[in-house]
């Protein structure tokens, strides 16, 4: 079914690392494990997106959600480890897992059923970082989406400063 | 080449397992490492089905930019929902988000 | 690479299946590439000690082999030879892996690096973002290695380097920004060859010099020692590191700052840009080297010469001084070249471009960013007479009433 080239050994190892690593994110006892599953996880997706022809998007990924809030994360956990109780790690377990597995059921319904898109990639042409950063700055294209979110990462990065501060009066 | 569907399964498969963790996890930080794995899942399709789209001759950016924006968005919204659980934290000692609830009728 | 095409082909000629061949191929490529980096830091630390001992008035090792030659792979010998110790209470994945994480992210920035015009391991478009989001692995084994420690103070160590390198990617990132401009793409290769009319350190020399002081940041060289500061915090995050592992760490550092002069050299310096180096590979590898290694060099010897910073007056640097300065720098070059590139007194490509078609562009560039360099050192030598002449004042008012007070 499907010929033995780079490609395919790329998919199946980011695909071990992305589904690896989520399931480890899920079920660690050890907050600070889970994090590091994350990163392994984050990672894998980069890889997919790396498959895509979307290396842009495969370097912010990396560069943003693990040089930057997998960190966050980590120091959120260390900030907020409880000494007291141990604490279990779920609640509500068996019907959260019902749930998932009938919504994974529905979605792969909705996936291999129908027939999307051919078996192969629409050819792309190569420059694709340079038409991404034209269209971002374009008129007719996505500037004002682009201003709002500058405009929303100040807001959050203002907004987070603030809520965490420490109040020494 | 990969078949499409074979992205999107992987897609939903992450996506289900963020919401095993969302909906089963104590922890409120373990919640919010839950919800940027289903983000996540949402970039691979939105990636996916840009590129294996048929009429995408003359490199459309949609799925591409929109993609780009949901990690923006993504980021912004860690930052601040983790400076929340960290003020919370402050107030009532405990991270899990059942034990927030003094505006229970 | 060209050896990959043709093992590849070798591969399949005598019988392999297709896609195993290039696999394969691609295979040996990687451990071609990755070849380079592993040979170089041998060299290096046998460098970088003897360059540290000369500035000290010393001579350094020259036991092992002629001229101390020999001691690194002394040191190396002494390192595997030693006890591989883990802690009882520490993660034990966590802490044997970050160590190679580490190493790792800096010879992956290797893949990149194009050493001539022709031979290179991969032409990324993106390779400029690549390197900046290949340090952020460093980051992330740095905290990793504090945490699976079990250690109080590897833990304290690794926060304040993670917030130390967090910071320090802001300006680093908007002095990239330069090149990438002035250029048009993000690819080293397209950087290097578009600085044929005249280098990017004459365009915009505040670039470099806040690309060069967020590298030695990044990369934790004096003066912003606090990672490896050994006298303080009982070593930092690496206390509970010793053996191969500890090796591992150091020989990345060394590897990054190199790494770093040579990513500097193509960015700001033309690269392999030199005179005859067109004429075959070896001499553009020589130029490019030769170029890196001066800016090694110097890296070494402020290294050997100041003193260290505190956090405190690490953190205040960044962000009250660097990142404004990088970001007015970005606005004000874009904005110059803008209007040159309107006014049709600048090429639109600068590949190709000769030194007389550059000329308008790089008198206005250049003094702009003199014009601000001169601005920024009036008023940092305003500031450093106000606090000098403020502490003459508290003292001799503490002389004073310590003298009135004992003369009573």
């Amino acid at each position: 079914m499907l010929e033995l080239n780079a490609i395919s050994i790329g998919f199946f190892i980011f695909t071990i690392f992305t589904l690896g690593g989520a399931i480890g994110v899920v079920t660690t006892r050890n907050l600070f494990q889970g994090t590091v599953w994350l990163m392994v996880s984050l990672f894998g997706i980069a890889g997919y997106m790396l498959l895509l022809s979307a290396p842009f998007l495969a370097a912010v990924q990396i560069l943003v959600y693990i040089g930057a809030i997998a960190i966050l994360i980590t120091f959120a956990v260390m900030l907020t480890r409880s000494v007291t109780r141990v604490d279990e790690r779920y609640i509500r377990t068996i019907p959260s897992l019902i749930g998932s597995l009938v919504l994974f059921l529905i979605l792969i319904a909705g996936v291999t059923i129908p027939v999307f898109g051919g078996h192969e990639g629409a050819p792309v042409v190569v420059k694709t970082t340079h038409d991404f950063g034209l269209a971002l700055v374009d008129g007719n294209g996505y500037v004002v989406p682009f201003m709002l979110a500058s405009l929303l990462l100040t807001a959050a990065m203002i907004g987070a400063i603030f809520i965490a501060r420490d109040e020494e009066t | 080449m990969i078949p499409l569907w074979m992205y999107l399964a992987v897609a939903a498969a992450l996506f289900s397992i963020g919401v095993f963790g969302v909906l089963a996890r104590r922890n409120a930080v373990a919640i919010l490492m839950a919800i940027e794995l289903m983000l996540n899942a949402v970039n691979i399709n939105l990636v996916a089905f840009w590129r294996y789209s048929e009429t995408n001759t003359d490199l459309l950016l949609n799925g591409y930019v929109f993609t780009a924006f949901i990690l923006i968005v993504a980021a912004a919204e860690a930052a601040v929902g983790l400076a929340i659980i960290i003020s919370v934290y402050r107030n009532r000692r405990s991270v899990i988000p059942e034990d927030a609830h003094t505006l229970k009728g | 690479m060209e050896i990959c095409t043709g093992l590849c082909a070798l591969m399949v000629e005598s019988g392999a299946n297709s896609g195993l061949a290039q696999f394969m191929s691609l295979l040996i490529g990687v451990l071609l590439v990755s070849g380079v980096p592993l040979v170089t830091v041998i060299i290096l630390i046998w460098v970088e000690r003897k360059i540290a001992a000369r500035i000290q008035d010393r001579i350094g090792p020259n036991r092992v082999g002629p001229w101390g030659l020999m001691q690194t792979f002394a040191d190396m010998v002494k390192l595997i030879l030693k006890e591989d110790i883990t802690p009882t209470a520490a993660d034990r994945v966590l802490y044997n892996a970050s160590p190679l994480v580490s190493f790792a992210s800096v010879v992956l920035l290797w893949a990149v690096i194009p050493f001539t015009p022709f031979h290179f391991g991969v032409d990324l478009e993106i390779a400029a973002l690549f390197f900046v989001a290949v340090a952020s692995f460093g980051t992330l084994s740095v905290m990793v290695a504090g945490w699976a420690s079990n250690n109080k103070y590897a833990l304290l160590g690794a926060f304040r380097v993670v917030a130390l390198l967090v910071s320090y990617e802001v300006p680093l990132v908007f002095a990239l920004l330069i090149p990438v401009m002035l250029a048009g793409s993000m690819s080293l290769v397209d950087i290097a060859n578009a600085q044929s009319g005249m280098w990017f350190v004459v365009l915009s020399p505040l670039a470099f010099l806040i690309f060069y002081i967020s590298s030695q940041a990044e990369t934790g060289r004096a003066p912003f020692d606090l990672i490896e500061a050994e006298s303080e915090l009982v070593a930092g995050f690496n206390i509970e590191y010793s053996g191969m592992k500890f090796g591992m760490f150091f020989a990345a550092e060394f590897l990054h700052v190199f790494t770093n002069g040579i990513l500097m050299a193509l960015l700001f310096f033309g690269g392999w840009k030199g005179p005859f180096y067109y004429e075959s590979p070896l001499i553009a590898f020589f130029w490019l080297g030769l170029k890196g290694s001066i800016i090694y060099l110097t890296t070494l010897w402020i290294r050997n010469t100041v003193p260290r910073l505190r956090i405190d007056q690490i953190m205040a640097f960044n962000w009250k001084f660097l990142v404004p300065l990088s970001i007015g720098n970005v606005v004000l070059i874009s904005a110059l070249l803008k209007v040159m590139q309107e006014l049709q007194l600048s090429p639109r490509n600068f590949v190709g471009a000769s030194v007389p078609e550059m000329l308008p562009t790089t008198i206005v560039l250049f003094l702009s960013n003199l014009a601000i360099i001169i601005y920024i050192m009036g008023m940092l030598r305003k500031r450093g007479e106000e606090m000098r002449v403020s502490s003459q004042q508290t003292r001799r008012a503490f002389v004073q009433a310590s003298g009135s007070a004992a003369g009573d």
